[in-house]
């Protein structure tokens, strides 16, 4: 020990972070909405692949990506025995780590399902 | 002398005594009725939503009879449209939402082994007003003036009052009522959660049920309040004539259908997953072993909570929304389907890798299963548009949902029926009785919907009170009449079973041989909730913990007497419940009571358009609630801490976000944050469907100017509060409420400042949606900067009588995190109505 804790190690897991991912997802998604019914109602029609709305979404799955590589890194943090379901901090801390890490997953995938209609719908109608 | 104190059984007698005279019930034919403890409460509650569903289920039943044949005439169209509006209304809003909570206010201290919740009067606050909008609003058939819009209430035929009647009004503001019950019961529920859990119990070792009941009390905070909003609108509509959704004065029909559908399909989650959660807890104990994939569970609630929120639309795929935003909409549906689909998986596999014990209430959880699946699979199916354009408002659409519901919230509720019985009462019901109304729900359910399926494909329209022989729907239509009472039957046979239960011997104690905490009950449980609230250690401490309830029993844990002859609990660390403190519990109160009619009040006599005295009700209720929250909160302590047992001292008072207190003040702002939003969302909604918003005419209201100083004295509000907690936590008494007067003098010009723009710009609500809706915004702003200025005297006069000091200041730190929501609504509304038509 002693060593110094790289900078994803020392990060504080909470219920906060737990919600990251989902969270990305849900702006992600109000994005889409918004930016799909604003551009329909204002200017009546939608260009297909618009610089903005890929950029939004390789943001949300880069920060998708990040928070479930640090819960990742995190859920393999070396401590109590398994099935790690012990009562102690590292516990508590792999079962958070690995909870971000599964919604990462789901969150990952829900994004791309959002993106994927406008590679396929080129309108308004 | 003995190794610990609890050794000497005269002491344990004597703690017991005073535990037992600190949680007597109050006793006599009215004084029964202001008990707040969760176990009489809850059960109060149990009842009232389990009578409200066999009430729907009878109107069910009627709707059966009338379509069993063609050409039918047993009832009228008119009365045809109350019966299937008031079965949905209920079945949602007075069974399935209540029923979770009420299922929740009994389980959850148990569970979380603690003596109650953190709020144990507004648990029964919330209780009566359930109670009473409740039967005011089931009441309405019996004088032919139920709603008849259907549950969910669409414009422009609701609000129109040449087309509806009083039905409407009675939807709305009693079910509005009901409403606030739900977001009290959420503040309730989160709160116990998050601070109420036993010493040990992190995150990672609570049981999976409070998980699920965190998550979806979390989505009533989201979910309700756009409702809320809708029913503001709706109402101003009926009542004052302000168009927001008739066409024809700049108002859009579809605005409510969002607002509604924006509560309505999280709402579907919201009455699955605390069901499901009854699963988790009793699938370990007849499986024999710990559940697998506990954080499999976490992500499927909490991804399912979020992405329940990327559903609304598809309740409107045909409403000619464009087909990009129906595909977003379609795209959330499907990816549901996998955290849905992950618990059941991890169901299966605990009790594929268990030692099975066949029981009657698994046998009711396996049978649910299946039927979801089933509506899973169709709601999966109608998630894809052309389909659900072909499907869309016919019989399939009513065999999906009911799939999912019977499946997905009623059968599982029967499972936790049978399996928390003894919980309760103590006794165990009859497995032969239990089999039985198993089998006869199950085969009723599918000879009743599943032929609704094919009738729907065939074309038989949802909400009609009769069809033509022609059609060729009889027999469909027969089957699932047979069906409907087959059902019936079964539900028949659990009541039965249920009024033997007083003849029958106790069971013992832990007849399942469970795990988990809520078994430590006992068969003649006494009303403290638990003897000594336990060291946790593991996520099924009956079974892994050595000795633990007789530890228990012979409160060798925390907090096993009531010296003070005050009822308690211990509040603990979010994430890692760690002893915080002690805080004292409301006791036996009319309080609640009399707080829940005189808000009944408000509402009831509104619908009768009796404005005078709904406006007494509302100054009686507000009279109420602040007695309720002077004489009940933040009490001053006689001394500064207790020793809880183990060496561990805990203080008996704290304020900030480490107190109960604050965070049902949050979690409150929360909630009125979200209802906000839904009208802000309803300006900005205008806007997008109207070629010019605001119209040209009217776009000189309600200015720059008075928008602007209404910000000003709104943020000068909110920085009085702040300036005013800091010098008093650092004990400059006479400056604080120096500050707090100028916080009062500042909200009560918010008032005046935020209604002068609209009314000397001479806006008329009644001529156009752009008016009406800056009028709404403004009034939603300023009525909370009235609530702030009742608040800041209320912090006044507390300090003034000695209630409040530098110590002792949790007053003003929670009305300080009303401000800060204060000064979030008053930046939006100010800068929405003064600044947006400037650039739009």
């Amino acid at each position: 020990m002693g060593e110094r804790r790289k900078w994803h190690e020392r990060l504080k897991v909470t219920l906060w972070t737990l919600i990251v991912p989902p969270t990305v997802w849900a702006g992600h998604f109000l994005f889409s909405y918004l930016w799909a019914a604003i551009s329909c109602a204002k200017d009546g029609r939608f260009a297909k692949f618009p610089v903005l709305f890929t950029v939004g979404t390789v943001i949300a799955l880069a920060l998708i990506v990040l928070s479930g590589w640090i819960a990742w890194k995190q859920q393999r943090t070396v401590g109590d025995p398994p099935p790690h379901e012990q009562g102690t901090e590292v516990d508590r801390l792999r079962f958070l780590a690995k909870s971000t890490l599964l919604l990462a997953g789901l969150s990952f995938v829900s994004v791309l399902f959002s993106a994927l209609p406008v590679v396929f719908i080129g309108d308004c109608r | 002398m003995s190794l610990h104190d609890q050794d000497d059984a005269a002491l344990r007698a004597a703690q017991e005594d005073r535990l037992r005279k600190v949680w007597e019930p109050p006793k006599g034919l009215f004084l029964r009725w202001t008990d707040t403890n969760n176990n009489r409460v809850g059960v109060w509650y149990v009842l009232t939503a389990f009578g409200f569903m066999l009430f729907a289920g009878v109107l069910a039943l009627i709707m059966r009879m009338q379509l069993a044949v063609p050409d039918n005439d047993l009832v009228d169209a008119g009365t045809f449209n109350q019966l299937f509006t008031l079965h949905g209304s209920v079945m949602m809003f007075l069974f399935a939402v209540p029923m979770f909570e009420a299922v929740s206010i009994i389980l959850l201290p148990q569970l979380l082994g603690a003596r109650d919740l953190p709020f144990p009067r507004l648990s029964a606050f919330g209780y009566w007003s359930f109670l009473i909008g409740g039967v005011f609003v089931s009441g309405s058939i019996f004088f032919d003036v139920a709603p008849d819009g259907g549950w969910f209430m669409y414009p422009p035929l609701t609000t129109r009052t040449d087309l509806s009647g009083l039905g409407a009004d009675i939807w709305m503001l009693g079910l509005s009522f009901i409403e606030v019950s739900s977001v009290a019961a959420a503040v309730e529920l989160i709160v116990g959660v998050l601070k109420c859990r036993p010493p040990g119990m992190r995150l990672n070792l609570m049981p999976l049920y409070a998980w699920y009941i965190l998550v979806v009390a979390v989505m009533i905070l989201f979910a309700f309040p756009p409702l809320i909003a809708g029913d503001v609108l709706f109402e101003m509509e009926r009542l004052l004539d302000w168009p927001f959704f008739d066409a024809q004065r700049g108002g859009d029909p579809l605005l409510w259908q969002h607002l509604f559908w924006i509560f309505g399909h999280p709402e579907v989650y919201i009455v699955f997953l605390p069901s499901i959660a009854l699963f988790a807890m009793l699938v370990p104990t007849f499986a024999r072993r710990h559940l697998l994939g506990y954080p499999w569970i976490v992500l499927a609630a909490v991804g399912t909570a979020f992405l329940s929120f990327g559903l609304w639309v598809h309740h409107m795929f045909a409403t000619g929304l464009p087909k990009i935003s129906l595909a977003f909409f379609s795209a959330a549906s499907e990816a549901v389907a996998i955290p849905t689909a992950v618990q059941i998986f991890v169901f299966i596999v605990t009790l594929w890798a268990g030692r099975v014990v066949w029981s009657t209430p698994l046998l009711y959880a396996t049978g649910s299963l299946a039927i979801f699946v089933i509506g899973g699979l169709t709601g999966v199916m109608v998630a894809v548009a052309p389909f659900d354009w072909q499907a869309h408002d016919t019989y399939f659409v009513v065999a999906h949902l009911h799939y999912v519901l019977i499946g997905g919230t009623l059968m599982p509720l029967f499972a936790g029926l049978y399996y928390y019985w003894p919980l309760i009462t103590g006794k165990k019901l009859s497995d032969r009785l239990g089999r039985t109304a198993f089998w006869l729900i199950f085969v009723g359910a599918n000879l009743c919907f599943f032929p609704m399926h094919l009738s729907g494909l065939e074309g038989m329209p949802r909400r009609v009170f009769t069809y033509p022989e022609e059609l060729g729907l009889g027999g469909l239509n027969l089957a699932s009449t047979i069906g409907s009472f087959v059902i019936a039957a079964g539900v028949a046979v659990i009541v039965l079973d249920l009024c033997r239960s007083p003849w029958r011997t106790k069971a013992p104690r832990n007849p399942w041989a469970a795990g988990t905490l809520e078994w430590l009950a006992h068969p003649d449980d006494e009303d403290w909730g638990i003897r000594s609230i336990p060291l946790i250690e593991s996520r099924y401490p009956i079974w892994d913990q050595e000795d633990f309830v007789r530890k228990v029993d012979e409160g060798r844990y925390f907090l096993p007497d009531a010296e003070e002859g005050r009822r308690e609990t211990i509040v603990t660390s979010v994430l890692d419940a760690r002893p915080v403190s002690v805080i004292r519990l409301g006791g036996p109160s009319w309080l609640p009571m009399l707080t829940a009619v005189a808000l009944g009040g408000v509402f009831i006599l509104t619908t009768y358009h009796f404005y005078w005295a709904a406006l007494v009700s509302g100054v009686l209720t507000l009279a109420l609630v602040l007695a309720w929250l002077w004489t009940g909160t933040a009490e001053i302590p006689e001394k500064p801490g207790k020793p809880i047992g183990h060496g561990i001292e805990l203080p008996l008072y704290i304020s900030g976000d480490a107190a109960p207190g604050w965070w049902a003040m949050f979690i409150t702002m929360m909630a009125d944050a979200t209802a906000f939003s839904g009208l802000v969302f309803g300006y900005y909604f205008f806007w997008t469907r109207h070629e010019d918003f605001p119209p040209m005419a009217m776009a000189d209201g309600p200015g720059v100017f008075w928008p602007m100083v209404a910000l000003a004295v709104g943020l000068a509000t909110w920085l009085a509060t702040v300036g005013a907690r800091e010098v008093h936590a650092r004990g400059n008494v006479s400056l604080a409420r120096v500050l707090v007067l100028l916080g009062i003098g500042a909200s009560v010009a918010g008032v005046f400042a935020g209604l002068a723009g609209p009314w000397l710009s001479g806006m008329d609500p009644q001529a156009h949606s752009y008016p009406a809706i800056v009028w709404t915004l403004a009034i939603w702003t300023t009525a909370h900067c009235g609530v702030a200025a009742i608040m800041l005297a209320y912090v006044l006069a507390r300090s003034l009588a000695g209630k409040m000091t530098p110590q002792h200041d949790a007053d003003i730190r929670n009305v300080t995190v009303y401000m800060h929501f204060l000064a979030l609504t008053v930046a939006v509304t100010y800068l929405t109505i003064g600044l947006f038509p400037e650039v739009a």
